[in-house]
């Protein structure tokens, strides 16, 4: 196995890993029920193909990709459509968004399933039946697969495959339970997606705190040649640039991608889809979650896409007493949730309720003495002390001189801070203002154009009624005189 | 011999031809001053200012007659970069041109639209389409809120919606930080 | 069921700037004790009257800041800048001098400026140099190191008596004498060695007599709060080093007229300054690269001021300098980010 190459910064978290890995993964009940919302990726909002009424197959199409970044959606289950509208989603913002609601009918039929034989598929359809399927990265951003499946425009070989198996955030153990139990699963996603790619060689980074996942994906390993390695313990190892760089010692450019640097990262759980989608037909109409913290039975779900929360907590057992905060994903870059009736999402990873004994007590934010210690944990090496000045004046060019974009947001600087200044929101505050300024000025440089052609159009009209007029001058004359007779 | 001389007489012909289009293509428009305060504002073109567009409200900015604060769309925002860009202090909006207002966009009740075409004739950038005797449609996005189409439209059927935030335009907001007195 | 709803990370440590506060002050203890033992009660009754006016001008300036008093007056800020203040005074500094350092350094160098966080000079510091340059004589003035349990200590009764009341018929000047520092700085003016200078009494081991220990003491807490990192190490690291790069050479080429670095690194203020004053970490520079500057900047004045300024010690005066040029330091030595090519 090759050397580590550590990153910067990062933090020990607490783990909380026990809680939820225990016991083997459970199979979700099936809700009377689904809310699918059609954006669940990175890229352009699903186009629906259904309408209220239609009645629907387990795994069939109901929502169209929409350009090329974008993701299909299928039915969870059978059922009839009986909404395709607005409904609140699981968004930091609470709002809604575009959902298809089906009622199950409870027979749970599928559609027609069709496996291929990849390895007699040529690349470019192979990659169809990935991106039909509806397949993006389950860790978390939801980038749709098939298009970080696509090596062309690339002329050499893509050098490193890297599977993510860290898993760093506290709380969260969907991924291991995964790599325990299904770890055979996996490597055959993962041969599909080397298939595609054909790197030089295939890493799968598992932090070390699951020995049984190491063993499992290990053992499935066996005569792949690839390489399973334990990274330490330590957050956030799991985000993307931060382990391609532990594993290859690379560092993916500021404002560049993993394939700059001849690497391509995808999440476990990923490759579990891609193996069901191509080899079973399978499109992702299902997900792993942990459900865990403040609830009666914590645990690993297989759950249905657009399973409300609470249907899920319900399973648990329900809350515990006092609890006051209800996550999407991590305690580090998880965000709350407004309700539980929001839907489950392919990129919903865990399922966090937290109260008082989980949450530090808020305590009241003082100025920042400059003391550096976020600037100590900042794994993108930045100044987060500097960023947050500028972005708390909103002196937003300067935040981006001070590369505010590197951020990854992995809340490390937050959680130092002793003056306890909510650091990564003023990060997010700044980004979606640049970005909004962005656009607004966008919008005005249009307004400005159309604005243009407008008046370039009426003087051209002027000057063609003008020139109409002079050639009818005589006429117009005549028609004057007229009228004065008249009048 | 003639060969050459006809060859280099196409030459310098096609040459000043790329020349003279060149000049109209990439002529350097107006005032650069006017044109970089025509990009700080707003584009609304909604006339406020008291002057018939952005463009007009620049040049009297430029040549000193107009102050800064009159832009009610661009807000304290447009003012700030204004004063940012001309050297100035920045000041507050003047009230007597308007209010800060949110975003907003213009929409025709299309039951009640008579295909007038008086609001097309107004809207400055275009954004109404529609034939004479036909229901009217806004394209929102090209909207700039300007509310010019409000007036002449005779049966009152077109209302100013604003902006609701939806999840691709939600954004965080700046910190409310409570320093509250520590027990 | 609806919940409340905050932005990530929903993680805390439990460290607070009262905390960071609080162990700046137990790490002045050893060096504090030492001080004590050599000098007497002056310096207790010192940090007791600097914390009480520190305190009760913070309070006050927050009130007419109208912040939270319970909430700033607990994150301990005010409490070190006073000590920091209090150590540096003279023992039987006169009570006025300590009440117009502290007003100086709380009202004027912190709370005109914005308060804790915004100041951007060093608090303790604008307050010694207000006194150094009203009170020349009087800052000056240091007791001969007699100290508790040693022949001729003063009792409290006297000391109390003489900062509060004036010396009054206590021979006080016989008590008083000029710092090492200070000895040195004018023999080397009369044409002394640095050999023969070093004969006198006032000097022990390797600097100062009972000065030579509170050095010893403050080091012993200052490297604890090194290995707690409450203090980045790079600013003493910067700072020792650059007095002893410009102490070395010039002892190289002038051992007779220039004391050697080990007097230097020991003596005065320059131990104390480099773990406690110059780490105070709103007004030092924040980047890695740019502590070690910023220390060694100061490191170098302080040997610049002491060998060919007006003052023997000059640390206080460096201190100030560098925090003037702190931002344009971090300016320039922002560390490389994440993925962003060597330049
Ligand atoms: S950790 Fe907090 S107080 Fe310290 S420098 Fe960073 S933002 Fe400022
Ligand atoms: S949230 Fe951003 S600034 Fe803070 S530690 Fe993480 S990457 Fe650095
Ligand atoms: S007030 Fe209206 S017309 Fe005038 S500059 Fe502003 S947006 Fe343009």
């Amino acid at each position: 196995m090759s050397a580590l190459f550590p990153f910067h910064g990062g933090l020990k978290t607490v783990r909380h890993k026990t809680e939820s890995n225990q016991t083997r993964i459970w199979t979700a009940m099936l809700p009377p029920r689904l809310t699918v919302p059609l954006r669940q990726h990175i890229g352009a909002i699903a186009k629906p193909l259904v309408q209220p009424g239609d009645r629907v197959l387990k795994g069939q199409m109901i929502g169209q990709p929409d350009g090329y970044i974008s993701a299909a959606i299928h039915a969870p289950t059978s059922g009839i459509v009986s909404a395709v509208d607005p409904q609140p989603v699981a968004h930091p913002s609470g709002l809604a968004d575009l959902c298809v609601t089906i009622e199950s009918d409870g027979e749970d039929r599928w559609i027609n399933r069709q496996p291929v034989n990849y390895p007699h598929l040529h690349p470019s359809e192979l990659r169809n039946v990935i991106r039909n399927a509806g397949v993006v990265g389950l860790g978390g951003a939801a980038f749709p697969s098939a298009v970080k499946l696509n090596p062309s425009g690339r002329s050499e070989r893509l050098d490193t495959l890297i599977l993510n198996g860290a898993e760093c955030e506290p709380w969260i153990t969907c991924d291991d339970r995964l790599m325990r139990e299904r770890a055979a699963d996996i490597v055959a996603g993962l041969q599909i997606m080397a298939y595609l790619l054909g790197p030089y060689e295939v890493m799968i980074g598992i932090e070390d705190d699951k020995p049984e996942a190491i063993a499992a994906m290990s053992a499935a390993c066996v005569r792949t040649g690839y390489m399973v390695c334990p990274i330490p313990t330590r957050y956030p190892s799991g985000s993307v640039k931060q382990l391609v760089r532990l594993l290859t010692g690379k560092e993916i450019p500021v404002d560049g991608l993993p394939v700059d640097v001849g690497v391509q990262c995808f999440n476990v759980a990923t490759a579990y889809t891609v193996h069901r989608a191509v080899n079973f037909g399978e499109p992702v109409i299902s997900r792993i979650i942990t459900v865990t913290g403040q609830v009666h039975g914590p645990g690993n779900f297989e759950v249905l896409i657009g399973t409300p929360f609470a249907a899920l907590i319900a399973q648990c057992g329900g809350y515990r007493e006092g609890v006051e905060r209800l996550i999407l994903g991590g305690p580090m870059m998880g965000f709350a949730l407004h309700s539980d009736d929001a839907p489950v999402t392919k990129a919903a990873n865990c399922l966090l309720a937290v109260g008082p004994a989980e949450l530090a007590p808020e305590l009241p934010v003082l100025p920042c003495i400059r003391c550096g210690a976020c600037m100590d944990v900042c794994p993108a090496d930045l100044l987060p002390q500097q960023l947050y000045w500028h972005a708390r004046a909103k002196e937003f060019d300067q935040a981006r001189d001070c590369h505010l974009f590197s951020c990854i947001e992995c809340g490390c600087c937050s959680v130092v801070c002793p003056s306890h200044i909510p650091l990564v929101q003023y990060y997010r505050y700044a980004k979606n203002e640049i970005w909004a300024l962005e656009k607004e000025k966008q919008r005005a440089e249009q307004a400005r154009q159309r604005h243009q052609a407008r008046m370039e159009r009426l003087e051209r009209e002027k000057q063609e009624r003008e020139a109409k007029l002079r050639q009818k001058a005589p006429r117009v004359e005549v028609v004057a005189s007229s009228g004065k007779q008249e009048g | 011999m003639i060969i050459a001389v006809i060859a280099l007489g196409l030459l310098a012909g096609a040459s000043g031809l790329l020349l003279g289009f060149a000049a109209i293509r990439f002529k350097v428009e107006g005032d650069p001053m006017v044109q970089q305060i025509d990009s700080v504002l707003p584009q609304t073109q909604c006339g406020q200012c008291g002057y018939a567009g952005c463009r007009p409200y620049a040049e009297a900015i430029a040549a000193g007659e107009a102050d800064i604060n009159l832009c009610p769309p661009g807000g304290q925002n447009g003012i700030t970069a204004l004063a940012e860009l001309l050297g100035r202090d920045p000041k507050s909006l003047d009230p007597a041109s308007g209010i800060e207002k949110p975003k907003m966009a213009a929409v025709i009740d299309e039951q009640r639209c008579i295909g007038c075409t008086l609001c097309i004739q107004a809207c400055p950038v275009d954004a109404i389409i529609g034939a004479a005797k036909h229901m009217h449609t806004v394209l929102v996005g090209e909207c700039t809120g300007c509310e010019l189409c409000l007036a002449p439209c005779p049966v009152d059927c077109i209302q100013m919606v604003p902006f609701a935030p939806t999840v691709t335009t939600w954004k965080w907001t700046y910190p409310v930080v409570e320093v509250k007195a520590a027990a | 069921m609806r919940f409340k709803t905050v932005t990530s990370p929903h993680l805390h440590q439990q460290t607070g700037v009262n905390q960071v506060m609080r162990r700046v002050l137990y790490a002045m203890v050893p060096g504090i004790t030492a001080l004590v033992w050599f000098f007497g009660w002056g310096i207790l009754i010192n940090l007791a009257l600097a914390t009480v006016m520190a305190l009760g001008a913070e309070a006050a300036m927050l009130a007419a800041r109208s912040k939270p008093l319970a909430l700033h007056l607990g994150d301990y800020s005010a409490v070190v800048t006073a000590w920091l203040l209090a150590v540096a005074l003279p023992p039987l500094a006169p009570w006025w001098m300590t009440v117009i350092g502290i007003l100086a350094a709380i009202v004027v160098a912190k709370h005109l400026y914005g308060g804790l966080g915004y100041n951007p000079f060093n608090p303790a510091m604008i307050g010694y140099v207000v006194l150094l340059i009203s009170f020349p004589r009087e800052m000056s003035a240091w007791l001969i190191p007699h100290g508790i349990g040693q022949p001729h200590a003063l009792s409290l009764l006297d000391t109390l008596q003489i900062i509060f009341g004036g010396a009054g018929s206590l021979p006080i000047d016989a008590l008083t004498g000029a710092t090492p520092l200070d000895v040195l700085r004018t023999q080397l003016g009369l044409g002394q060695t640095v050999a023969e200078i070093r004969n006198s009494p006032v000097f022990g081991i390797v600097a100062g007599r009972g000065w030579e220990w509170a050095t010893a003491g403050f080091l012993t807490g200052g490297l604890w709060l090194i290995y707690t990192r409450t203090a980045a190490w790079q600013i003493p690291a910067g700072l020792l080093g650059g007095l002893a790069v410009m102490a070395t050479a010039f002892y190289l080429i002038d051992p007779q007229h220039y004391a050697p670095p080990w007097f230097h690194l020991w003596s005065g203020a320059a131990i104390f300054g480099a773990f406690f004053i110059a780490t105070d970490p709103v007004t030092a520079s924040t980047t890695p690269r740019g502590r070690l500057i910023y220390g060694a900047g100061i490191g170098i004045l302080i040997y610049l001021i002491r060998g060919f300024g007006g003052y023997p010690d000059g640390v206080a005066f460096s201190v100030l300098l560098m925090n003037i040029a702190a931002p344009t330091i971090d300016l320039y030595t922002r560390p490389r980010v994440f993925g962003e090519r060597q330049p």
